[in-house]
């Protein structure tokens, strides 16, 4: 490969590289603080959320179409892997709904658009404290048979 | 050297110490990039400098190629809002000594708007959007030619977004309005919020129903980086939740 383009630099116009590189090298990472954070959190788990919703309206749709089938797919979610994406769907729904409420906090009452920072790690306060009730009594419950 | 001084002038304060510090610095030259690169600069520099003093000995003594725009050099103007060591600041009002100068000191253009080179951006989309607002007062004549009168309260009620010098760091960090040019952008509704909520304007119910547009104030995620990156602290989503409630009241 380098050779090669060695000797076209001289004969004909180069040839374009197979790897391209990136159209705008990166800049730097903005470096938001925790109002940032949080946004970027909770699209995530607004998306996931989303999507989790799509798949749970077709299957649940699936029993309209053929009982069997949606038993088979039910049966499915009861593996241990479901059960531990589970406490992921319970983390998600979690931070999206607390974060939901520090955000309206922020847009109708002057203190929380002060206090958003201070709001935000209550919020994962109150998360944490949600997902250590949830995730010893689920994976309990998966893998205690 | 320093000895030297000292004999000749017994009472002189101290030699003032200077370091290295090095700037990493993204540059772009339309006439012959392609893409932007990024370019090292070793510069001898006082604690007190600000950032805008290096962009300044670069220019002067190393490169003189190095282009930004600048103007008052004391934070009035808003000319010389760019990307600090990933943050949006002016440089004449960030000192040297508030970074860690034992890293090099990363600084490019401002996020968002077409890069034309180096250091500067096109700021018409920004001054398009802000022209939008209406941001001019609104009003009838007064009864009998007299003059508008305003208690102090009616005015600090605005007080803070009079101090804006559109130099556009808040919109430029906006996430929102990075994907989607077509935001409004706080700097924006900030100057709306400057006259929504004074007592002598008539038109804002004109400013609340341009902003309550679906590119207006709802875009709003209340990442809150306009704040942060404000160099005169202005509670910029402060100021838009403000007017997202005047819309939901449907008056100021
Ligand atoms: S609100 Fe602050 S950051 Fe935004 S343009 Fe005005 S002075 Fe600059
Ligand atoms: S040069 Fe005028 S604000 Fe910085």
């Amino acid at each position: 490969m380098p050779e090669k383009s060695a000797s076209n630099l001289v004969a004909e116009p180069q040839s374009p590289p197979k790897i391209r590189s990136p159209k705008r090298p990166a800049g730097t990472l903005y470096r938001g603080n925790e109002g940032m954070w949080s946004w970027v959190l909770h699209r995530i788990t607004g998306v996931s959320i989303y999507f989790f919703l799509l798949v749970h309206i077709l299957d649940t749709a699936l029993v309209r179409v053929s009982p069997d089938a949606y038993n088979i797919v039910i049966d499915s979610y009861k593996t241990p892997l479901m059960g531990l994406a589970e406490i992921g769907l319970v983390a998600a729904i979690g931070f999206h709904a607390i974060n939901g409420l520090r955000i309206i906090l922020i847009d109708f009452w002057a203190f929380g658009a002060k206090h958003q920072r201070t709001l935000f790690w209550v919020v994962i306060g109150i998360w944490l404290v949600l997902l250590a009730g949830f995730i010893p009594r689920q994976l309990m419950h998966v893998f205690g048979g | 050297m320093s000895t030297a001084v000292a004999d000749k002038k017994p009472a002189a304060a101290e030699e003032i110490p200077t370091f290295t510090a090095t700037l990493i610095i993204r540059r772009f030259d339309p006439d012959v990039d392609e893409e932007p690169r990024w370019e090292d600069f070793d510069v001898e520099l006082y604690a007190t400098d600000r950032v805008l003093d290096a962009l300044h000995k670069i220019k002067w003594e190393q490169d003189g190629s190095l282009t930004f725009r600048r103007s008052c050099a004391h934070g009035i103007c808003g000319s010389d809002a760019m990307r600090i060591n990933g943050r949006n600041r002016l440089a004449c009002k960030t000192l040297i000594k508030d970074l860690d100068i034992t890293k090099p000191i990363y600084v490019e253009a401002i996020k968002g708007l077409p890069l034309e080179k180096d250091l500067i951006v096109d700021m018409e989309p920004f001054f398009d959007s802000y022209k939008e607002i209406n941001p001019f007062l609104m009003a009838g004549a007064t009864k009998g030619g007299k003059e508008r009168k305003q208690s102090p309260v009616e005015r600090a009620r605005f007080d803070d977004t009079t101090k804006c010098i559109l130099c556009a760091a808040c919109t430029s960090s906006c996430p929102v309005f990075w994907t989607d040019g077509q935001y409004f952008g706080p700097a924006a509704i900030v100057n709306a919020h400057r006259f929504i909520f004074d007592s002598r304007d008539e038109g804002s119910q004109v400013r609340l129903d341009i902003l309550n547009d679906k590119e207006g104030v709802w875009r709003c995620r209340t990442t809150f980086n306009c704040t942060d990156a404000c160099p005169r602290g202005i509670q910029v989503t402060q100021a838009i939740a403000e007017v997202k409630q005047a819309i939901i009241k449907g008056k100021p």
